[in-house]
């Protein structure tokens, strides 16, 4: 939305940032499109993961790997347009309240990839608000950069989830994400530690 | 009362052999213990021991699709899931099964609660129960309809273990044979 006081970032950027700050192998979920192609251009992990369709569901795939680990860490990263596609899942992970999830949303205000048509988050959606009436109290917009590290500071040792929305520039992804599946979901698994390679 | 509602009532108090019982003692033995699910009438005996039962975690999502997110996402972090859903919720989900669960090749299992056929009163529920065998035969999903209660407990368990050693979803229909279905209420 226009009217809010919060700097225009760019996405990776923040995302490099993001990935500076990961010091215990801290799991990734990064969206389909541009939020898993400035992951993937960040610096590839084993402890990412990188969506190749399954538009929306960046969150409950975290919310998942959150469950199932609930020691580690995990962050998930999604476009406006994204998560106005899965809304429902905000509710569902207030409900639930994992504290090791932490939210991020890249908010450009257009389906960037697509061919720049406006979402709704543009104009009248506003998705802090989106998310804190879903029930998660901790959302914030990221004022600045120094302002988003401090809030992912504060979101790893939270004791609920959190969601901290930025507003992003017009670019695309810096790199592109190698799109093998198999071999995206089973470095991942490695790199949790829930399997050994052969 | 409708014939699906006293059978229910009936098989509530023997647990251990009515289909929601072996439901749960199977998914129990295969170390499944995260259920997340879109409600169904049929389905609500299993869901509510489910919820009673502090083995497993489980609750409602807003789609189908979220709940098939949360399981693959569980699966990748060494936690077992399961979605149950009905008829009309796996219509939902051909774009997850395409492009998460079988690409990525996950062993997404899930229970599906049959409408549509057998003495449907919503002709809604009736075309959409159309659409279902059509879209796994599609994708060369494993499927099985279960009719008989004898039959449930080898089936269940052996599609899910099928399901994980092989990195492949399953589909299991509870048909109304097996669990009384839906029947025409007001």
């Amino acid at each position: 939305m226009k009217t809010r006081n919060t700097k225009i970032m760019n996405r990776f950027d923040v995302t490099k940032r993001l990935i500076a700050k990961l010091k215990h192998q801290e799991a990734v979920v990064g969206g389909i499109g541009n939020t898993n192609f400035d992951l993937w251009a960040a610096g590839h992990r084993p402890q990412n993961f990188y969506m190749l369709g399954s538009m929306g569901l960046a969150f409950p795939i975290a919310l998942g790997v959150a469950l199932a680990q609930p020691d580690r860490r995990v962050f998930a990263l999604e476009g406006d347009g994204s998560l106005l596609m899965q809304l429902g899942a905000l509710s569902t992970i207030a409900t639930l309240k994992p504290k090791n999830l932490i939210m991020i949303v890249m908010d450009n205000g257009i389906y960037q990839i697509t061919g720049a048509q406006p979402t709704p988050a543009a104009s009248v959606a506003d998705i802090v608000a989106i998310a804190t009436g879903s029930g998660l109290a901790r959302s914030s917009w990221a004022a600045d950069e120094e302002d988003f590290e401090r809030l992912v500071d504060e979101a790893m040792s939270a004791s609920e989830p959190s969601l901290i929305a930025v507003r992003i520039d017009d670019k695309p992804g810096v790199g592109t994400t190698r799109r093998d599946p198999v071999q995206i979901r089973e470095r991942f698994m490695h790199g949790l530690g829930v399997r050994e390679p052969l | 009362m409708p014939i699906a509602e006293q059978q229910t009532q009936a098989t509530q108090g023997s647990s251990d052999k009515s289909w929601h019982g072996i439901v749960l003692q199977t998914l129990k033995r295969n170390e499944i213990s995260l259920i997340p699910y879109v409600p169904d009438r049929v389905l609500t005996p299993l869901i509510k021991n489910l919820h009673a039962d502090p083995f497993f975690t489980t609750f409602a999502t807003a789609r189908e699709e979220e709940a098939v997110g949360i399981v693959s996402g569980a699966w990748m972090g060494g936690r077992r899931g399961a979605v149950l859903m009905q008829t009309s919720g796996f219509a939902t989900l051909a774009n997850t099964l395409a492009s998460l669960a079988v690409p990525y090749q996950i062993p997404l299992i899930m229970f599906v609660s049959e409408r549509g056929t057998l003495g449907e009163f919503n002709y809604g529920q009736s075309l959409v129960c159309r659409t279902m065998r059509p879209v796994l035969d599609s994708l060369a999903l494993e499927h099985h309809t279960i009719t008989r209660l004898d039959e449930l407990e080898f089936i269940a368990d052996r599609s899910i273990k099928q399901a994980v050693t092989t990195q492949a979803p399953v589909a299991l229909i509870l048909n109304p044979l097996l669990t009384g279905g839906k029947t025409f209420d007001k």
